[in-house]
């Protein structure tokens, strides 16, 4: 090749509609042959201002925005919406409800989980495991299905509590897709996280600089997968997770592979945090109930709440003035920080096919970007 | 260094090959959902009374209220029926778990492909009646998201009340009032039912808002004796509440009578605007709350007034004939102070025909409103009935009332089922004696508001359902025992309601010291001259009037009892409110 092709810029763009790109977005690619010089990123392909939405509806009306804030996980959405209104109000949640928000938030974490890995394999190249993982995903939108009534949008967790209780018997058809899920394991290990091609591809690959990653603000896997325990699981428990038995999962590497194995590791965690709500949940009510939603009033005053979900750290900042509506809600997603600065401080010196892999590995939602 | 293991590994996967899918294999095997799936809507259209609270939930806006045909508007429905676009709507399912009748619900029906977008506008059980088969996701009676009990009102207990003519019912405390005020959903229904059409959510909602100033402000906009209705109501507008069909209605009279009793002097709050003297005269026949209220309002705007009134306060039969345990009379003076202030002249102890002649009123005044009421009361019809001590309710009331001393003697029978009846009853306990209301039919049947006929149990009244009177039975001219018949209800082949026909040979004696008939009163039309008599139109005993309450003589308008068949107050505040345009219309023709 000669030297002037070599230094010759070219654009890419990467999205908004490219498979390899987790949702509506797109990456300008400056490269120069296979080397990405710089990359930038650019949302806006599906902003329908949410947190503005919110000022407009009834306290109420706010649970069925909030789910649509992250499409694979809107469980930590309603839920941190309704810790958020229920600390302002001083409301008390039975303790049943906060057992069932605790399974539905674990399952959602491993529906995540499944739906990552299919990505990440998928954009490595490996795409008998999309096949798997999407359709093993899918016996747990059925066991949401049958709990909420909805298979991805739940609107399930409110204020007070959970809307319905457990159907009869579902705490069996949970325990028989966690034994199968736990079995499948090994597949997925053998064709995904022992996989030579996986290997080569993920180790060393997207490292992310330890020394700056907090102050950076990334959370969940990425920072987990470089060897620093944070997990708001543990360090500010929620719902019922101080009285489980758990531990924060750590792998050392800050590169993909050690991100992928934070996550191997936490389905398998996953599974058990599930069965010990199973066992342990207690008879009683789910729900306690507020106000007629029509005229239900937040008193003045604010609360921000924190969930770990399957992508990270996710925060709400509610402002109430003590009228029929929010008067702020902010989302603070894990999603703006790996998807937008960390991405894009990542993609220098880069190889192009590395793009999408590195952002599968980072656990970028676009609509939680533009919320 | 070659990773052989890695390399090898994924050929494990290999096995699959022999498998049977997990999928579902469409359109040869269909998906079964799952019992609370959440698809398209289904709606009973004969549950759905058309509230809208399904439209005011959607935050999506996706659910209209539309006419429909074949489904009229009727008392606690409004005819309207929700029609969903699902093109906007997300599934959510608030509308189900909002709707107050559980009429609504979602269905296992998911499936709808179309170009035409008008196709995706769906009116839920008019367009998909098959789907009453699938219907899978519907409200939870174990958590609701609306408040089906009522905030309890506190009372003196029955065995207390008896003691003395003090008020029953306590009224709501603030925080109670909010509370029982959050409940309701804004449907309106209650505005159709109630005579008069006050504003009822908006006041609702302000007392909910904290802001009782302008639940008065409300109130007061077709309402002048709302302190009145807020003890003593009917409340119509409770009997067709959305809460109701579920739960207990709101308790709308309660919650005006707190927004009432919030301020000692109405004046403050309102502020009343007089127009101008527009130089026309007006009198009034009767201080009741129709001749009061039609009154008050053409004061208002000008019109110079005089109320003529026989008895010593105005205020009519909620002044004669309610007891003071139900409307305590400080509490009539304090509305009819605010009139006075107003600017309505007030006559009292003035019977027109016998103190003033109907002439002269007629002769003096550009219009004349009558508002006479019901005083005559309906003769029993019995044998011995002459006797000294049976005696009629409203006369009966009203010495009570006026602070006559009446003796009922130990024993009293009162012989009706209506509001009046259990008054009469519950007033003679009070005066000490023991009390049996002897009604023809069912307790159920009775045409008294339940909460009185649960009052007068409470206080230890003796209730004889299915009992006819069949003679009073005197000795040495007083009562001495009452002889009764038992009877059993029979259908009407009608359809009317069942008829209570005796039972041969069941017959009792109830010794009593006084019998009170209460089975209903008429208008005394003495006191009008020949001529008019011969000219205004009336029917069944009630003059007939059109919409503006103008009788056959167009300078003569009327209303309350002697007009509609309701006979209660809020009817008669109706009629006085819309006599207020009539004469306004006729006089000014505006």
């Amino acid at each position: 090749m000669s030297e002037i092709m070599q230094e010759k810029e070219t654009t890419l763009y990467l999205g908004p509609q490219h498979p390899g790109i987790t949702g509506n977005m797109m990456i300008e690619l400056k490269v120069t042959g296979d080397t990405v010089q710089r990359g930038t990123t650019h949302v806006g392909y599906l902003h329908r201002g949410f947190e503005k939405l919110m000022e407009e509806r009834l306290w109420m009306q706010c649970f069925p925005i909030v789910c649509r804030i992250c499409v694979p996980e809107p469980d930590p959405n309603e839920e941190n919406l309704a810790r958020a209104i229920e600390e302002i109000e001083g409301r008390e949640v039975p303790e049943r409800a906060q057992y069932i928000r605790t399974m539905v938030l674990e399952l959602s974490r491993m529906a995540t989980y499944l739906l990552w890995m299919g990505g990440q394999s998928g954009s490595a190249g490996l795409y008998t495991m999309p096949q798997w993982t999407v359709g093993d995903r899918d016996y747990i939108i059925d066991l949401f299905e049958e709990l909420t009534g909805g298979r991805v949008y739940h609107m399930y967790i409110w204020a007070g509590g959970v809307r319905r209780d457990l159907p009869d018997g579902f705490k069996d058809r949970v325990r028989k897709v966690l034994d199968y899920l736990e079995e499948r394991l090994t597949d997925y290990d053998r064709l995904l996280f022992e996989n030579a091609v996986f290997l080569k591809r993920a180790q060393g690959v997207g490292i992310i600089d330890k020394e700056k990653a907090e102050e950076w603000g990334v959370v969940g896997p990425p920072l987990r997968g470089c060897g620093i325990a944070r997990d708001v699981r543990k360090d500010e428990p929620y719902e019922v997770y101080d009285k489980l038995d758990w531990e924060v999962i750590t792998h050392e590497g800050s590169d993909v592979y050690s991100r992928a194995m934070v996550r191997r590791k936490e389905f398998e965690q996953s599974i058990s945090i599930v069965r010990q709500v199973l066992d342990k949940m207690p008879e009683g009510p789910v729900h306690n109930p507020g106000p007629n939603p029509l005229k239900w009033k937040v008193p003045a005053g604010e609360a921000y709440v924190r969930t770990e979900s399957a992508r990270g750290e996710f925060g709400y900042y509610v402002v109430s003035d003590g009228s029929l509506k929010p008067r702020r809600v902010h989302v603070r997603g894990p999603a703006y920080v790996h998807g937008v600065t960390l991405l894009e401080k990542m993609l220098k010196g880069m190889n192009i096919a590395d793009v999408s892999f590195i952002m599968n590995s980072l656990g970028t939602c676009p609509p939680e970007i533009e919320r | 260094m070659m990773n052989i293991k890695g390399a090898l590994v994924p050929f494990s996967a290999l096995k699959f090959l022999g498998k049977k899918p997990h999928t579902v294999r469409y359109p040869i095997e269909k998906k079964d959902t799952a019992q609370r799936y959440r698809g398209f809507h289904f709606n009973d259209l004969e549950e759905c009374i058309g509230c809208g609270t399904c439209s005011t939930i959607c935050q999506n806006d996706a659910i209209d209220m539309i006419q429909l045909d074949g489904i009229e508007a009727a008392k606690g429905d409004s005819g309207l029926r929700p029609r969903v676009d699902n093109g906007r709507c997300c599934w959510c399912g608030l509308c189900v778990d909002m709707c107050p009748t559980g009429s609504l619900s979602l269905t296992d029906q998911y499936l709808h492909t179309s170009p035409d977008p008008d196709s995706y506008l769906l009116i839920p059980g008019k367009d998909n009646p098959e789907m009453k088969e699938h219907i899978s996701f519907v409200k939870s009676d174990s958590e609701p998201l609306l408040q089906f009990d009522r905030v309890p009102m506190r009372e003196l207990d029955g065995a207390e009340r008896v003691k003395s003519f003090a008020e029953v019912v306590l009224g709501y405390m603030q925080e109670e009032a909010r509370a029982e005020a959050t409940r309701c959903v804004d449907c309106a229904l209650c505005v159709t039912a109630c005579p008069d059409h006050m504003h009822i959510p908006e006041y609702i909602g302000a007392i909910a808002d904290a802001d009782d100033a302008k639940a008065l402000k409300y109130i007061y906009d077709n309402n002048p004796l709302p302190e009145m209705c807020g003890k003593v109501c009917t409340r119509q507008c409770e009997t067709v509440c959305a809460i109701g069909h579920l739960g207990e209605p709101i308790a709308i009279r309660w919650l005006k009578r707190f927004a009432t009793e919030q301020f000692p002097d109405p004046a403050a709050i309102l502020n009343p605007v007089i127009a101008e003297p527009n130089g026309k005269k007006v009198g009034i026949v009767g201080g009741g709350p129709a001749g009061l209220s039609a009154g008050y309002y053409l004061a208002l705007r000008g019109f110079e007034v005089t109320i003529y009134e026989a008895l010593p306060k105005m205020g009519g039969m909620t002044y004669a004939g309610i007891p003071k345990y139900r409307f305590p009379e400080d509490s009539l003076d304090k509305q009819i102070g605010y009139m006075e202030k107003v600017g309505v002249k007030m006559v009292n102890n003035t019977r027109v025909g016998k103190d003033i002649s109907f002439e002269t009123i007629r002769k003096e005044n550009d219009a004349v409103f009558i508002g006479i009421g019901f005083h005559i009361p309906y003769t029993l019809g019995l044998t011995g009935e002459e006797l000294e001590n049976s005696i009629q309710a409203v006369d009966f009331l009203r010495d009570v009332n006026l602070g006559k001393s009446v003796d009922v003697g130990k024993k009293v029978v009162v012989i009706g089922g209506g509001n009046v009846a259990i008054d009469a009853a519950r007033v003679s306990r009070r005066l000490g004696a023991e009390v049996t209301i002897l009604y023809r039919r069912r307790v159920q049947d009775m045409p008294a508001d339940w909460e009185e006929i649960e009052g007068a149990e409470d206080e230890g009244v003796h209730i004889v359902p299915q009992g006819i009177p069949l003679e009073v039975i005197g000795n040495n001219g007083k009562v001495k025992s009452i002889k009764y018949g038992m009877a059993e209800m029979v259908a009407d082949d009608k359809g009317g309601r069942p008829r209570p026909v005796l039972i041969e040979g069941d017959e009792h004696i109830l010794e009593v010291d006084t019998v009170i008939g209460a089975i209903g009163q008429e208008a005394d039309y003495s006191f009008l001259p020949k001529d008019v008599m011969d000219e205004l139109k009336i029917e069944r005993g009630r003059m007939v009037v059109n919409e503006l309450k103008q009788t056959s003589i167009p300078d003569i308008f009327a209303g309350g009892d002697s007009v509609n068949r309701t006979a209660d107050a809020i009817s008669a505040i109706a009629d006085g409110v819309k006599a207020v345009e009539g004469i306004t219309h006729f006089l000014l023709d505006e």
